[in-house]
């Protein structure tokens, strides 16, 4: 119900009186108000904006948030009004919505951030006013439009193929995208030149040679040299076959792929070579076959996979199919009124050239679009005036529809500029949003790595926490409730693919067993870990979320060599790993769990243990946590 | 071809002058209008001064000219009951609040009328219902009268209703009324027995206490 509708309910109720003589029954309580009559006014402050409005203003639209009981949740007791921490400029909007019933579009505001404000307070867009409600279907028709670009760009076609794609569909994307591969690209330009052979060769053919010796005439170089020609025409089919066949053996769709425009072109452009070959020699269907023999030229138009602008242009014409359909039938009947005239006019006149009214058709096509041949001339006065006001209109025909084709062209054209920049700016942006991911993932893990897990000695503590805002040691302590929880710790997406390599390589039983060997020497007790065939299966489950820097493997091997029980690195953390791994050994309840390795890890394949102190802290990052892969922690769940 | 195309658009040019000019007059007759003193008024109704503020700003939202015509009261009233056609009911509406009869209800009339409704005494609110079915107000109302105002209220009702509203409901509910209220059985209904046959009525005089507090 509209706004106003409110105000006049009162005396709705009131009216009702009116009914009571002819009521049959009693009628039923009215419902008690609770809410006092009287009006008050309210302070709304937005971002520092005060604002004040009746109550009953507000009152009007009860299923938003002004309207509703939501908005105490933003009362502020102290300073006795509500307090929103919103845009104050589309507030004035909001507010004016209550006031007049008539919601506006700010023409200069941003759509989305419009649509935000609107969502936050409980406004349906679909009461913008008429006025304005054009103007805000555009925009975000628009904006939607450019969204679904913006996807289509992120998910574009030359991001790196999954990899069990099966070579059919290597193939495909290889044709589709010449740029992901060499191969692609070779036969990408070796096809375009062929194509260009093919169509000089087409034109050449019907250039007059000179005449070979005891004959007048010249010959044109397609009969002079016919084998020359015919074996190129037929080196140029044979590729353009192949590519044929190959694109239709990789296509996900081969129905769908049949069917596209530059299938039948290709198609178009090699039958007349196959139906010459097959055709007999005979007169009678040679003529034929010579018409047949244009259609060879379309094999210009396979230029279209190898240049975008003349898929712009395609696309445009397809796109003003309409205008185009108008421009030709106003063009039409243009003529043939024209036409029609003009035999009348000319009839009269001996040797005149108008014979008919499609004889007449020429004339009028000529000087309609101010070619002016010159070949049929109008004679008689009647025929030069409505000659003179033929061409005249003729301009004005042809003028109108060509604006709206231009600027159809430009739109999608530009769309099309746009769409290549988005796909360069998404990369760099993919890039950065990835490096930020990144940097707070290795800030949580270096955040471990420092010692800020809380159960060590406190000097070092104080030193690595101090650079940390509270929302990240917050964030912190929430990664590591998630830790303990799962039992589980996260490590970064290098060591990650690492250890998939390793463990697909077959380093599984020399690490369970050299782990196993670590475990034993390291806890002096082999109930820590009971079973093996138990802890193999765990380490499988391990094995997927351990993660190994390539070094460290090496060393696992030296390790294995040596048998030592490798004496703790200084790192507090490893103290506290170690210490954890002997209480968990101890419970007997064991889960798998993934060490991580803050940074990723410059690895030195040949640094052996102890590492020297001299090594940067990174490397020692990576002894360290080396080390503690070693004592992972396995178990059988 | 041109030329053609020419020579009509001019054509279609010179017929809009003229009319732009019965726009412009309609416009310089569209004066607002502004009520009496807010005195006065607390003088005239039952309201208190607050309560007419409250109103006056609800009444001057919807109406900035300050007047309510007999379009836009029927495409109010008209949102109230969705299901059916309520335009006859809100005719008669209008028709009781407009006292002054000049085709437009005024903040006065409204504030006048719902004073009445809501404030004024038994007597008053049984004389503003005879005034409202009184059509013709010749200070009787007769069958007719009776049965346009009938069937104006079950027109609101609309088509879907439980039990399905028949086709002789309404006269049926007319002849009870008559029966009611036409004492001297002469098939009209004057001022007097109306309000002496309400009074009479128990049911009736406790839906009016219901109504008490609408406001």
């Amino acid at each position: 119900m509209a706004a106003g509708v409110a105000t006049w309910l009162p005396f709705a109720r009131a009216a009702a009186v009116g009914w009571l003589p002819l009521a049959k029954k009693t009628m039923p309580k009215p419902p008690v108000d609770k809410s006092s009559r009287s009006d008050e006014i309210l302070f709304v402050n937005v971002s520092g904006l005060r604002f004040q409005t009746w109550k009953n203003t507000l009152d009007r639209y009860p299923d938003t948030l002004l309207g509703s009981s939501e908005k105490e949740f933003f009362y502020n007791e102290d300073t006795q009004e509500y307090f929103f921490d919103r845009d104050p400029e589309m507030f004035r909007h909001i507010l004016n919505f209550y006031r007049t019933g008539k919601l506006h579009y700010p023409r200069h505001e941003c759509i989305q951030a419009f649509d935000e404000e609107l969502a936050f307070y409980g406004i349906v867009p679909e009461i913008i006013g008429d006025c304005c409600m054009e103007e805000y279907r555009d925009r975000k028709k628009e904006n939607q439009e450019r969204l679904a670009e913006d996807t289509e760009a992120s998910e574009a076609t030359d991001a790196p193929l999954p990899p069990d794609s099966t070579s059919r569909e290597r193939l495909w994307r290889a044709f589709e995208n010449p740029h992901t591969s060499t191969m692609a690209l070779v036969f990408y330009y070796v096809t375009g030149f062929f194509i260009a052979v093919s169509v000089i060769a087409n034109v050449v053919e019907t250039v007059p040679c000179r005449a070979p010796k005891g004959s007048v005439k010249d010959l044109p170089c397609g009969e002079k040299y016919a084998l020359a020609f015919f074996c190129m025409d037929t080196a140029c089919v044979l590729i353009f076959t192949f590519e044929y066949l190959m694109r239709l053996f990789a296509a996900p769709s081969r129905c769908k792929f049949m069917r596209s425009v530059m299938s039948v072109i290709d198609v178009v452009a090699i039958m007349p070579y196959y139906i010459g070959l097959v055709m007999p020699e005979n007169e009678d269907v040679s003529g034929a076959f010579v018409t047949l023999r244009v259609f060879r030229v379309f094999r210009i138009f396979k230029f279209s996979r190898h240049s975008q602008g003349l898929r712009i242009l395609g696309y445009t014409l397809k796109s003003c199919a309409s205008e185009l359909g108008f421009l030709l039938f106003s063009l039409t009947m243009a003529i043939i009124i024209f036409a029609t005239v003009m035999f009348y006019a000319e009839k009269g006149t001996k040797g005149s050239s108008f014979t008919s009214i499609p004889a007449s058709f020429w004339y009028t096509i000529v000087t309609m679009t101010t070619l002016g041949y010159g070949d049929m001339v109008p004679n008689t006065i009647a025929g030069k005036i409505f000659g003179s006001i033929c061409s005249l209109s003729g301009v004005l025909v042809i003028a109108l529809p060509v604006p709206v084709i231009v600027s159809n062209f430009s739109r999608i054209y530009h769309q099309n500029q746009r769409a290549d920049k988005m796909r360069a700016q998404q990369k760099v942006r993919l890039a950065r949003i990835r490096m930020a991911k990144k940097g707070t993932a290795n800030a949580f893990l270096q955040y471990k790595e420092d010692g800020g897990l809380g159960d060590r000695d406190s000097d070092s503590t104080a030193l690595c926490l101090k650079n940390r805002s509270a929302f990240e040691h917050q964030h912190h302590h929430l990664l590591h409730c998630l830790e303990k929880t799962t039992n589980h710790e996260f490590t970064d997406e290098l060591t990650y693919s690492e250890v998939c390599m390793t463990e697909s390589v077959g380093f599984r039983t020399s690490r369970s067993t050299s782990l196993s060997s670590q475990q034993g020497a390291q806890n002096n007790s082999t109930g820590c870990c009971p079973r093996r065939a138990k802890r193999r299966a765990a380490m499988r489950l391990a094995n997927s979320t351990v993660s190994v820097s390539r070094g460290s493997v090496q060393e696992l091997d030296t390790l294995h060599v040596k048998t030592t029980t490798v004496p703790p690195q200084t790192r507090s953390s490893l103290n506290a790993r170690a210490d954890d791994l002997k209480l968990n050994c101890g419970e007997r309840d064991f889960t798998a769990a993934i060490i991580s390795i803050p940074t990723p890890p410059a690895n030195t394949p040949d640094e052996s243990l102890p590492p020297s102190p001299a090594i940067p802290g990174i490397l020692r990052n990576t002894r360290a946590t080396a080390y503690t892969h070693d004592t992972v922690k396995i178990s059988s769940l | 071809m041109g030329a053609v195309v020419g020579t009509l658009t001019m054509q279609t040019k010179q017929r809009k002058p003229s009319r732009d000019r019965t726009d412009d007059e309609l416009e310089m007759t569209m004066v607002s209008h502004r009520p009496e003193g807010l005195e006065q008024l607390e003088a005239q109704t039952n309201f208190s001064k607050q309560e007419l503020q409250i109103l006056y700003r609800g009444f001057k939202n919807e109406c900035p000219s300050g007047v309510v015509n007999e379009e836009t009261f029927k495409h109010i009233y008209a949102q109230f009951f969705p299901h059916g056609d309520a335009s006859m009911y809100a005719h008669y509406l209008f028709n009781a609040f407009d006292t002054t009869n000049n085709g437009s209800i005024k903040f006065e009339d409204f504030v006048m009328g719902l004073s009445t409704l809501l404030r004024g005494t038994l007597r008053e609110k049984l004389e503003w219902t005879f005034h409202l079915y009184d059509i013709n107000r010749d200070g009787y109302i007769n069958r007719e009268e009776m049965t346009e105002i009938v069937r104006a209220i079950y027109d609101m009702m609309g088509k879907y209703t439980y039990p399905a509203i028949k086709g002789d409901v309404p006269q049926q509910h007319v002849d009870a009324f008559f029966q009611k209220m036409d004492k001297n059985k002469d098939g009209v209904v004057t001022l007097e027995e109306f309000i002496v046959a309400c009074q009479e009525d128990e049911m009736m005089m406790r839906s009016m206490q219901l109504f008490e507090n609408v406001m």
